[in-house]
């Protein structure tokens, strides 16, 4: 549904030479929640803001929905931007109209008349849960309810893609938790395709098919969250299970989606193994749970029983 | 001078500084506000930046400020006779009063735009809207109690700039303070003339304001 690929874009800042993105590719399926995640100026923004071409890139294509972007000149471009939603961190919302008049915004864009832009603007405020704010200014509005706003504001031009630039990032946990659910619903009931930036690990734990991990503007690893966290050296595991560095000789067990099988005593009973546990953490993950537990294994047949391990679809991980 | 004697003088300059101020005005902003406008967009970072256009713009902004209005006024001149067809009397000040306060407002106008958020603008652009719908959309209505703010302190210069047409002959309560007060010792009238103009000064100070704040909905 997202298609980037070879993505650069340099900002030249008084002289200065300053790497955003440095080469980034990015597949967003439809219908999937994508998040990438990573700290302050990773490039997060950048890339969000290059993939409706609010920033040309300095290198690079962007597909949406089969379009590249980066072929279109400006009016196509702008009408191309009417089915790609947004929202921001700040909400940017206008603050001399009221709720409905913001949402209608975008429909006057589109030179929706007046009937029926009355007649969606009810039907968005509806769905995002503010019927009775229509006539209320943002100044009025917390800032979930503000969200909302952006939210059904996004929707009115029918997207197929809905991007997100630290949607929560500015609300208090209740209130982020909310919004997450609403984003997750739209996904599920829309079949809305959501690409969201955040740096924020509970966002991609709570509603995120897939993940990028982004750094010096670069993806250090992407794919499916479970996935992911099977796979060695995981960066996104080693921020979602924060362990301390492991002893030398300690084995790191990951696990995903069978927390509940009794593999642990199975090893010492079949091994004759002694299992001391150094640490874990259990953590709900796209909608499975997986989990991540340090040990030192110690006498019997310690080898087989990594291997038997490794043989249960678990990742072993032992520390030189 | 008694009252009687005063009251048509009064009135009469009044009426001029009305007439003048309320032109003037008029002219400032349709002058001041593209002016202003085209400040931002011009600006690095803008909607349609062009460093070479906005230099230009910022300097003929500039020279205009910096005229003393005395001099401004004898300077056009001939571009009054051009477009008034004379050069004396109110509506020849209009002209000078116009080039004088048009570049002031113009740059109040930038300031009131500029604290319009880039994110409100990058949003609007995010779903599609065009430099136009942004200009007339987004900007101006977003700045729009700046804007009256900016406008309350145009008006009030105005005012004081009118008080120096007397040297075009335009007539006004400035005019009739020098010629009557100080020129013939006229204290009482000085005086009357004085509390007129605070009285027009804070009446429209007041009102602005209380549009501006209107407007407010932060
Ligand atoms: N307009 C700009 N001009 C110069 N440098 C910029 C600009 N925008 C972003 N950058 C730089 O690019 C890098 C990535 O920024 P950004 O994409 O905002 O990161 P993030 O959203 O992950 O915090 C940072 O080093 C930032 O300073
Ligand atoms: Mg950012």
């Amino acid at each position: 549904m997202i298609d980037v690929s070879g993505l650069r874009k340099v900002y030249r800042d008084r002289g200065r030479e300053v790497v955003a993105l440095g080469g980034v590719d990015l597949h967003v399926r439809q219908g999937e929640i994508f998040g990438v995640l990573g700290q302050s100026g990773a490039g997060k923004s950048t890339l969000l803001r290059c993939v409706n071409l609010l920033e040309r890139p300095t290198a690079g294509t962007v597909s949406v929905a089969g379009r590249e972007l980066t072929a279109l000149g400006e009016a196509d471009l702008r009408r191309a931007r009417q089915r790609i939603g947004m929202i921001h961190q700040h909400f940017a919302l206008l603050s001399s109209r009221t709720v409905a008049g913001n949402v209608a915004f975008p429909l006057e864009v589109m030179d929706v008349g007046r009937a029926e832009r009355a007649r969606r603007v009810a039907e968005l405020l509806e769905l995002v849960g503010l019927a009775g704010k229509a006539g209320a200014y943002p100044a009025q509005l917390s800032g979930g309810q503000k969200q909302r706003v952006g939210i059904a504001r996004a929707l009115a031009g029918n997207p197929s893609v809905l991007l997100s630039d630290e949607a929560t990032s500015a609300l208090d946990p209740g209130t982020t938790q909310s919004i997450l659910a609403l984003l997750k619903n739209l996904n599920r009931e829309l079949g809305l395709t959501i690409l969201l930036i955040t740096h924020e690990m509970h966002v991609v734990k709570g509603i995120c098919d897939s993940v990028a991990v982004m750094r010096d503007g670069l993806i250090e690893e992407s794919g499916g969250i479970a996935e992911l966290i099977a796979r060695p050296g995981s960066r996104l595991a080693a921020e979602l299970f924060p362990l301390p560095d492991p002893e030398p000789g300690s084995v790191t067990v990951t696990f995903t989606g069978r927390a509940d099988e009794p593999v642990i005593s199975e090893v010492v009973r079949k091994f004759d193994v002694d299992v001391s546990i150094l640490g874990g953490a259990l953590e709900e993950v796209a909608g499975v749970s997986a989990g991540r537990l340090r040990v030192r294994l110690t006498g019997g047949e310690r080898a087989a029983a990594l291997d038997y391990l490794t043989g249960r679809g678990l990742l072993v991980e032992e520390a030189a | 001078m008694s009252w009687d004697e005063m009251s048509p003088l009064l009135w009469e300059a009044t009426g001029q500084t009305a007439l003048m101020v309320v032109w003037s005005t008029l002219f400032t902003v349709l002058l001041g506000l593209p002016l202003g406008v085209a400040l931002i967009l011009t600006d690095r970072g803008g909607l349609l930046p062009s460093a070479p256009v906005n230099r230009v713009l910022g300097l003929v902004v500039n020279i205009g400020r910096s005229l003393p209005f005395i001099v401004l006024m004898i300077a056009v001149i001939p571009l009054t006779r051009l477009i008034v067809g004379t050069t004396i009397g109110t509506f020849a000040a209009v002209v000078p009063l116009t080039l004088g306060a048009a570049p002031f407002f113009a740059r109040l106008v930038e300031t009131a735009l500029r604290e319009v958020g880039r994110d409100t603008v990058q949003a609007a652009q995010a779903m599609g809207a065009g430099r136009w719908t942004i200009i007339g959309k987004v900007l101006l209505p977003e700045a729009r109690s700046g804007l009256v703010a900016g406008l309350t302190v145009t008006v009030v210069a105005l005012i004081s700039y009118s008080a120096m047409a007397g040297v075009i002959g335009g007539g006004g309560l400035g005019d009739l303070a020098i010629r009557y007060g100080y020129q013939r010792f006229e204290t009482t009238l000085m005086v009357v003339t004085v509390i007129v103009l605070i009285v027009i000064v804070q009446l429209v100070q007041t009102v602005g304001d209380a549009v501006a704040r209107r407007l407010t909905r932060r």
